[in-house]
């Protein structure tokens, strides 16, 4: 019983994070029906930018700050010298360009940043604690709670303000929404930044468990678009539901089976998804979208 | 009130305007009525900003428009009501109302949204459906009532008519003629030309990207030319 307990606590640290590597996927896909494969870097950067800072003598929120922001005009560099010049483009050669930034940002982070491997302190010590007989770290709780507060912070966003409207409205039918007086081009680049900030923060409250380097952004955008794919590309509920849930069976395969066949788990997922049920738990009809 | 002089846009390396030369005064319903292809649509979406002009001018109201991005244009006067409705799916009737008047902020908008349920009555009964799930029909309204709420001085309509039963289109037809005791300008542009004609007070004729004949709505109707290729008689 307190294994489970165990394997759950974990599935949920690490869900939280997919699902918000997830959540940057839609967000961008909504508004340019692009699947950003550099996501990843977002989530790499903001740990490797943050240890960089914290290196450097910076206290740590401020590093993360830094890291959040630089992260965040690299999104929009990213939207603004790749993804607009190529607008009107098929979606498979945007998807290739997002796939080549990614490598670029890879490449120049180990020119500028090294190849080490880092880990950031955790946010309030490493005293474990202990919850039904599991035992937690204080960073899970951050990890968990920042998550939370980033889905509730967006959730606001776009129900109570203009600009979350405009966003909505951007994704629902791009071409109506410029008729109706929304600047489509600064939705782009706000999803882009609002992406790269997503990821950047989700990195700072992850390098504390999960130490990062240049390459980790790899494997984590392939974790969150796996839990895009299970939640639904496009719906923000379905990128919460489905990053935890595929945190949530990468836990227990490596708890009840193997730590090695952890990993195949967001494979099986991307292929059972995508053989099985295209549109995921929540995604919307792909012939609606058109 | 818009005046366009030697309209000039592609797709790509294909040019689908040859040169658009037409009119429309203050006050007035104008329609362009031509076949599938001729380039109506092209013209409207350039008039709106979203498809590049590669020659000629634009001038509204005075102004340039020309270079003027599609996102100002509704706060300039300009609203469209495009082909194929383009309606938010997602969101629900009154939402598509409201975004209609994104650009304003102010107590109108309430007024505003009165006056288009008086209008059309039936999205008050559906308002707070998706509007996604009305009928063709009404979705037509919609998109109609949504770029009212823009408060247009000039409104462009994009084949209102299309694909819509007999009952429906006379509906429609009605409601364009009712615009015009509301001071609004309408630029019609249709390929039922026939519907058209019957409620504007003039039009022109566009074939392949070219206008190519103009005149008072009654002087077309009776044009053996626009009845032989454009009303079947
Ligand atoms: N997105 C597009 N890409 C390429 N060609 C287009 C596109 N849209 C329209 N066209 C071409 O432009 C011409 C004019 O089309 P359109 O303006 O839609 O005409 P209409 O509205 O009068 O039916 C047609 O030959 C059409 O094939
Ligand atoms: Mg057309």
């Amino acid at each position: 019983m307190s294994d489970l307990l165990q394997f759950l606590a974990s599935g949920v640290t690490v869900g939280a994070v997919y699902a918000l590597v997830a959540l940057g996927f839609t967000i961008i896909y909504n508004a340019s029906d692009v699947v950003n494969f550099a996501q990843g870097e977002f989530v790499m950067l903001g740990g490797m930018i943050s240890v960089a800072g914290v290196a450097a003598g910076l206290p740590l929120p401020l590093a993360a700050l830094i890291a959040i922001a630089v992260t965040s005009a690299i999104g929009v560099a990213l939207n603004t010298f790749a993804i607009e010049p190529a607008r009107g483009a098929p979606v498979v050669s945007l998807i290739i360009i997002t796939i080549g930034a990614s490598i670029f940002i890879r490449g120049v982070t180990q020119i500028v940043l090294g190849k080490g491997t880092h880990r950031l302190p955790s946010f309030s010590g490493d005293e474990p604690l202990h919850v039904f007989g599991a035992t937690v770290l204080p960073q899970s709780l951050w990890v968990t709670a920042g998550a939370v507060a980033i889905f509730v912070a967006l959730w606001l966003f776009f129900t109570r303000t203009l600009t979350g409207r405009a966003v909505l409205a951007t994704s629902n039918n791009r071409l109506a929404a410029q008729l109706v007086g929304i600047n489509t081009r600064f939705v782009m680049t706000l999803s882009f930044a609002l992406s790269a900030a997503i990821g950047a923060l989700a990195g700072v409250l992850i390098t504390p468990i999960l130490p990062t380097s240049f390459e980790v952004g790899i494997s984590l955008a392939l974790k969150g678009f796996a839990a895009a794919m299970l939640g639904g590309m496009g719906s923000p509920k379905g990128a919460l539901t489905g990053g935890l849930l595929l945190g949530l069976m990468e836990a227990l395969t490596a708890g009840y089976i193997s730590s090695h066949y952890k990993d195949a788990v967001a494979f099986f997922v991307i292929l059972a998804v995508l053989f099985a049920f295209p549109r995921g738990l929540y995604g919307s009809n792909p012939t609606e979208r058109v | 009130m818009l005046t366009v002089e030697g309209l000039r846009s592609r797709y790509g390396r294909i040019e689908v305007l040859h040169g658009v030369d037409l009119f429309v005064g203050s006050g007035e319903i104008v329609t362009v009525v031509g076949a599938n292809g001729a380039g109506k649509t092209t013209l409207l979406r350039c008039l709106s900003g979203v498809q590049p002009v590669s020659g000629g001018a634009i001038t509204f109201r005075g102004e340039a428009m020309t270079c003027v991005p599609a996102y100002r244009r509704v706060a300039r006067g300009l609203a469209q009501s495009p082909e194929g409705r383009q309606i938010f799916t997602n969101l629900s009737v009154e939402e598509n109302l409201r975004l209609g008047a994104f650009i304003f902020a102010d107590e109108r908008v309430e007024r505003d949204m009165a006056d288009a349920f008086a209008m059309f009555p039936i999205l008050r009964e559906k308002r707070n459906q998706l509007a996604g799930g009305l009928s063709g029909g009404q979705q037509q309204m919609l998109a109609i009532a949504r770029a009212l709420m823009g408060r247009p001085a000039c409104l462009l309509l994009d084949e209102p008519s299309m694909g819509l039963a007999p009952i429906l289109v006379a509906q429609i037809f009605e409601v364009v003629k009712a615009l015009k005791a509301l001071d609004v300008t309408v630029l019609l542009v249709e390929q039922n030309a026939f519907g058209a004609l019957s409620v504007a007070d003039r039009g022109y004729v566009m074939e392949t990207g070219r206008v190519t004949m103009g005149g008072s709505a009654d002087e077309l109707i009776a044009d053996p030319r626009v009845r032989e290729a454009y009303l079947g008689i």
